[in-house]
């Protein structure tokens, strides 16, 4: 029930679930080398200016024949991989529910390290407009601070605060309140 | 642009104050002087009610010249009913009991009589009439127990708008018998999602909101932005010449400034954070404003064009919505330092903080009120929505304004702090109320879409 813009097929999921279990990844450095040839993937991640990062090459993409990478940005956000992590009444702390959610996205980050993501903070409406921008700004900003824990780069991840003025479920009731303090995870670039 | 052709250019004061006689402030007639004096002082023409009651005051309908000044006519009758009504200063005598009252044609031909029948202390007469697309507006103000016209004046200007020559008449009246700043000029923004539009590139529907301006009785509404995105929070320059709001067209949080008259847009805090929530000072050389520049959202002070931005509160908790003291020296906002949002004021060099509200279990928006009031307005927590209640600085009670109809958020004072605008649900969908600051004459101003965040202009 607590599933945002996710209808995903069985084998999203599964990619999702052997990226996260398999063993534990070094942090994915900047810049991105661009993926071996062969393999079915996206355009290479335009070169970036900083060269300070370790010299840790992300391994190669196992699957050769990838139904998410070769989706549309648009598609992909749609029928997104992520799945929206969510948020107690006044609170921007994760829960274990709210941690679990963002290990697994973390683990699809690290399968897709040429993404890069916008976690969006979002509140419900019992919470005051104004209060409320600075509150989901909390939230998204607590769910990179999680992901950089995880190893993910921040420097893929940006924040942006909607308060409530993009309320995913419009009613008015404890449901749609509860859907409606998340932090929602697009993907930008990819 | 038409009301500064009105207010600069073709404004054509003919009389100013046709007075034989004079008014001492009891409505008693003042013993003759020997001759009329040149300039007769504003206390001679005060009209008075009964001792202890407010002054009753007719608005018969204005009469038109000629056929296509009725519509005009008619816009003004009402609308300048509306206006004197709403400052709560005089009694509006209720329309329907004087339509059996023969209509003037001309300032001779008012009948006292009956007026004073009607138990009336004032009347107006009005004539419209058209020359091609402009219109002429002759006001009168007779004070029926002298019979004499206490305000005289005529207008000449664009046909286009004939609200703002009521509009204008009401201000100029308010000022001139209970030296009252009149708001009927104002003007509201606000940020609306009326036009329906939705965002492109998301994967849900989101409804994009744009920057609207209205006047202060939510009429003649303009679109101000255009760029089918967020864009939320405007508040007005004091001048009135500008818009500043906080827009995600790109992707972010950032504050926009829109120069309504030129067309033009500025963007003051380009490429540094994510900002939002801008507020004017008094004086309009500063914004203070939200970033999380920093990291954690804190309350900055620019000037207005972007340059000497200073860190004006230093707390890990969320600090946010500011607006400014009356003399620009002090700052309130919310923050929830102390674990659930309250409301702080703060001076704008970042000293002298200190906690304003401690009884509610949740403030945020705090709104200074203009002079001479000294109260801070905000929404509090009252239930499972809010209401909007007012601090008192010099007593620090707090009293309610609003009674848990509908939720209640977002108030913003009127330029003569008499009044404020807010959102409310009460009426279905989020929409924007006038209410006095004693609580009374809730008035709805908004009916299209939902509209949130007013913003008052001087």
């Amino acid at each position: 029930m607590h599933y945002i813009g996710t209808k995903v097929g069985l084998v999203l999921v599964l990619l999702a679930l052997t990226a996260g279990c398999g063993k534990k990844q070094p942090p994915i450095a900047q810049p991105s080398p661009p993926a071996p040839s062969g393999t079915a993937t996206t355009a290479p991640a335009p070169p970036r200016p900083e060269a300070e990062a370790l010299p840790v090459p992300p391994e190669p993409l196992a699957i050769s024949e990838d139904a998410i990478s070769g989706r549309s940005l648009e598609d992909l956000n749609r029928d997104s991989p992520f799945k929206t992590a969510f948020f107690p009444l006044d609170g921007a702390e994760l829960d274990d529910e709210g941690r679990a959610v963002v290990t697994a996205n973390a683990a699809i980050m690290r399968k897709y390290p040429t993404w890069m993501i916008t976690v969006e903070g979002h509140c419900d409406e019992r919470g005051t407009a104004e209060y409320n921008l600075a509150l989901g700004e909390r939230r998204a900003v607590a769910v990179k601070t999680y992901l950089m824990s995880l190893g993910i780069a921040g420097d893929r991840v940006r924040t942006v605060s909607y308060g409530k003025e993009f309320p995913f479920d419009p009613a008015h009731d404890e449901k749609a309140w509860a859907n409606n303090r998340r932090a929602q995870f697009v993907i930008t670039s990819k | 642009m038409n009301m500064r052709k009105l207010c600069t250019g073709n404004l054509l004061v003919a009389g100013a104050v046709l007075l034989a006689g004079g008014l001492h402030p009891s409505g008693q007639p003042m013993a003759q002087s020997a001759q009329a004096p040149q300039q007769p002082s504003e206390i001679a023409v005060v009209i008075s009610g009964d001792p202890g009651t407010p002054p009753r005051y007719a608005v018969p309908d204005f009469i038109a010249a000629s056929p296509d000044a009725a519509e005009a006519a008619k816009t003004i009758t009402q609308v300048l009913w509306d206006d004197l009504a709403f400052e709560r200063e005089f009694y509006l005598i209720p329309r329907d009991t004087y339509s059996t009252i023969p209509a003037a044609r001309t300032p001779g031909q008012v009948p006292f009589g009956a007026w004073r029948e009607l138990g009336a202390d004032a009347v107006f007469f009005g004539t419209v009439s058209r020359m091609g697309g402009d219109v002429r507006v002759e006001v009168r103000l007779f004070n029926i127990r002298t019979q004499q016209s206490v305000f005289s004046k005529e207008y000449t200007g664009t046909a286009a708008n004939p609200r703002l020559y009521a509009h204008t008449v009401a201000d100029e009246v308010h000022q001139q018998q209970r030296a009252l700043r009149g708001i009927a000029r104002t003007k509201l923004a606000f940020s609306s999602d009326r036009n329906r539009e939705r965002m492109v590139g998301t994967a849900e529907n989101r409804d994009v909101k744009e920057v609207y301006m209205a006047d202060y009785d939510g009429a003649n509404s303009r679109r101000i932005t255009t760029n089918r995105q967020l864009n939320i929070t405007p508040v007005w320059s004091p001048d009135g010449r500008a818009i500043a709001y906080t827009s995600y067209r790109r992707g972010y949080p950032d504050i926009f400034v829109a120069l309504i008259y030129q067309g033009l847009q500025q963007e003051p805090t380009k490429g540094v954070g994510q900002n939002m929530l801008p507020m004017y000072s008094p004086d309009g050389t500063r914004i203070a404003f939200m970033s999380n520049r920093e990291g954690n959202p804190e309350i900055y002070v620019m000037n207005a064009d972007g340059s000497n931005v200073r860190r004006v509160t230093n707390h890990p908790a969320i600090d946010v919505t500011p607006t400014w003291s009356p003399t620009g020296t002090q700052i309130a906002f919310t923050s929830d330092r102390a674990g659930s949002p309250q409301i702080y004021i703060v001076g704008a060099d970042g000293l002298n903080l200190r906690r304003l509200t401690t009884t509610e279990s949740y403030a945020d928006r705090p709104t200074w009120s203009p002079a001479p009031f000294n109260e801070i307005a905000f929404a509090a927590r009252t239930g499972p929505g809010y209401d909007i209640k007012i601090y008192d600085l010099a007593t620090g009670a707090t009293r309610q304004v609003t009674f848990g109809e509908g939720t209640n958020e977002s108030p913003a004072y009127s330029p003569n702090g008499r009044h404020l605008a807010f959102t409310s649900t009460r009426a279905g969908r989020i929409q924007i109320f006038t209410i006095g600051r004693d609580g009374r004459g809730v008035k709805q101003v908004t009916r299209d879409g939902n509209n949130y965040t007013p913003s008052w202009s001087n």
